[in-house]
């Protein structure tokens, strides 16, 4: 099968700034893809060159086996919902949706049907007359992402799609999307800086970090057995440990990474790992222990309803040694 | 230990007791704000137009050229005699036929500055545009009528490159043409252009430059061509600055009466017009009468424009 999107050593530098630097990557087909890294690690150039606005520097780009570095915006078939959204203000809803069909030169009347298709699919049905401007964030969401699917792209791409919704309709439209998309069967690619957006809504996840790819997989693998050390601390801010203290713990002399939920608080005595309480973080759910210990700093999660050590206490660390991660980078 | 902090803090001066008295009531400070601006737009502006509409309702006595001040329409029924309604036919067409090659020629220009300038160019930019404004409007007229006249460096220039032939054929136009270019409609033209251009400009970069690159992205991404996003997102958003520009580039022209004066067929404009009439023929009911034709047109002007939906995306 031919992926949706395949970059071969796709660089895209600007001056003597390396946005994307020499990026090989394979969306396939059907599959719901998310680009996740800090700002300015290259996540939303590479985007932009899948839609086009922007031109590689090197590599190619192949979208469906075709090479589509040097097709125009306009003639690729694929279709992006802005992190601003980009709704034209002097247009109503319904000719928002329809832009892409009236450019293509649909007749009226059959246009205007499949804007309401399109509406009625994102749950906004008999908002065709309203302007951009009296809708709420998440409702020019929906249009935004009406108006991208309109023209049956084979790619959608969406650019911090949720960034700009607060916390409960975020939640919402992370299932909405899942569901819309394997609805559609259409190829997902969105771009995030929200590792728990990604881990939830995505099949597999590139990590960005300074223009390259850090590692590539399922949710599970890249949050379960980051590659590097930037992933495990990107990821859900796992603990790294220096190759000394992955030896002192029985693993080889490299670096690991463990979970804060992988680690329970024990008594100092007789601990194989203990540290000194510097921080404690209420995160609704469970605390955030914060430990100065040998050679690294520990947290710990622990679950609400538990007790909690108070600042300057020592204490014990303990956790199953299987999940101890032993990661590629040396 | 912290020392003794109080909670409040003592008052410095009528520094102090004056932004304390505009904290309590900010209505006062509106109120100081808007008096000096709005008894100039109100007795000396507003009042002012009263006094010239007034005068536009009297009519003048033939025999002794005194002003009869009762009411009648006379005056503007005037307007419509073939001599007047000819100025005020040319006088429209003009600032119509301005408009348009201010608009047509400012285009690119406020484009490349909204959306490609930056730094130094920018700063280029605004220079280039704003430094004709820095010389006096005299100058510019007169330097532009030896250009254009018979001997002047566009004859020398067309002549040199074999294509005088074009210049005649322009000459030879109907209405348009003329003697040389500075005694021709084509000369009052290109320099009413020339000397409102950065009033069409400035407004339509300004306009252009709150249209976000993502909404030219969008269309680019949802198919359309360059033409087509031209068309149909740039200029409609774009529009109000364009009405802007066009409501400077239309009333300066409609009101001026010293290019016409210099360059040109000599044909009366409004402007002049309403400058004979007040003086030597001390005709004041029809000057003020021709002076309230750009007004009116300016706001059948704006009503069109309105209703064209200019400012829908204000």
């Amino acid at each position: 099968m031919t992926d949706a999107v395949e970059f071969v050593g796709v660089s895209r530098h600007f001056g003597p700034v390396r946005a994307v630097d020499g990026v090989d990557l394979a969306i396939a087909e059907g599959s719901f893809f998310a680009m996740l890294g800090p700002s300015g690690s290259g996540k939303t150039t590479c985007l932009r060159l899948i839609s086009g606005f922007e031109k590689p520097t090197g590599g190619q780009i192949r979208i469906f086996g075709e090479e589509s570095g040097r097709v125009p915006p306009n003639l690729r078939n694929v279709n992006t919902v802005f992190q601003d959204y980009a709704l034209f203000p002097h247009m109503n809803v319904r000719d928002n949706v329809a832009y892409g069909l009236m450019v293509k030169g649909v007749p009226r009347a059959v246009r205007a049907a499949r804007a309401e298709e399109m509406l009625a699919l994102v749950k906004l049905d008999g908002y065709g007359d309203r302007k951009p401007g009296q809708l709420s964030g998440g409702q020019r969401q929906r249009v935004a992402l009406a108006r991208a699917l309109v023209n049956e792209p084979r790619v959608l791409l969406l650019d911090e799609p949720l960034g700009a919704l607060d916390l409960k309709l975020r939640e919402a439209m992370q299932d909405e999307l899942k569901a819309l998309q394997k609805r559609l069967g259409i190829t997902f690619v969105f771009v995030t800086h929200d590792q728990g957006e990604a881990l939830s809504m995505a099949d597999r996840v590139a990590v960005f970090s300074d223009g390259k790819v850090a590692q590539v997989g399922t949710p599970e693998e890249v949050y379960g057995k980051p590659r590097t050390r930037f992933v495990a601390d990107f990821v859900g801010s796992s603990n790294v440990l220096p190759p000394a203290l992955t030896q002192r713990l029985g693993g080889p002399a490299r670096w690991s990474s463990l979970r804060p939920e992988s680690l329970r608080l024990t008594a100092a005595e007789g601990a194989a790992l203990a540290g000194t309480v510097t921080a404690l973080r209420y995160l609704g759910a469970g605390t955030r222990v914060v430990i100065d210990g040998p050679g690294a700093e520990l947290a710990v999660l622990v679950p609400a309803g538990q007790a909690l050590p108070a600042t300057g206490a020592r204490v014990g660390l303990a956790f199953d040694p299987a999940m101890l991660h032993v990661m590629d980078e040396a | 230990m912290m020392g003794f902090r109080p909670v409040t803090l003592p008052v410095r001066g009528p520094g102090d007791r004056l932004t304390a008295l505009f904290w309590r009531r900010p209505d006062l400070l509106l109120v100081l704000l808007l008096a000096p601006p709005l008894l100039w737009l109100g007795v000396v502006y507003l009042g002012s137009l009263a006094a010239l509409l007034l005068q536009s309702f009297y009519s003048i006595d033939e025999f002794s050229g005194l002003v009869v001040q009762e009411f009648t329409l006379k005056t503007y029924l005037e307007l419509l005699r073939p001599s007047n309604f000819d100025i005020l036919l040319r006088t429209v067409g003009m600032a119509a036929a301005v408009t348009l090659g201010c608009a047509v020629i400012a285009f690119p220009i406020a484009y490349y500055a909204a959306r490609y300038a930056r730094g130094r160019w920018k700063a280029a930019f605004y220079l280039g545009v704003m430094l004709p404004l820095w010389s006096s409007y005299l100058v510019k007229v007169y330097a532009w009528k030896l250009i254009l006249s018979k001997e002047g460096i566009v004859t020398w220039a067309t002549d040199a490159a074999g294509a005088s032939a074009v210049l005649n054929a322009v000459l030879a136009l109907p209405v348009i043409g003329g003697n040389s270019l500075s005694t021709s409609y084509i000369g009052t033209w290109i320099v009413f252009v020339y000397v409102w251009l950065p009033y069409m400009i400035l407004p339509m970069q300004a306009a252009l430059e709150r249209v976000p690159q993502s909404m030219l992205e969008a269309s680019a991404d949802l198919g359309a061509t360059r033409a087509q996003t031209l068309r149909r997102v740039i200029l409609p958003l774009a529009l109000p600055g364009v009405i802007a520009g066009s409501i400077f580039t239309f009333s300066l022209t409609l009101g001026d009466y010293i290019i016409p004066q210099i360059i040109g067929s000599s044909r009366l404009f409004i402007g002049q017009a309403v400058y004979t009439l007040q003086g030597t023929a001390g005709n004041i009911p029809l000057a003020a009468a021709f002076a309230v034709v750009p007004i009116a047109v300016m706001l059948v002007y704006l009503a069109l424009a309105k209703r064209m939906g200019a400012f829908d995306a204000l």
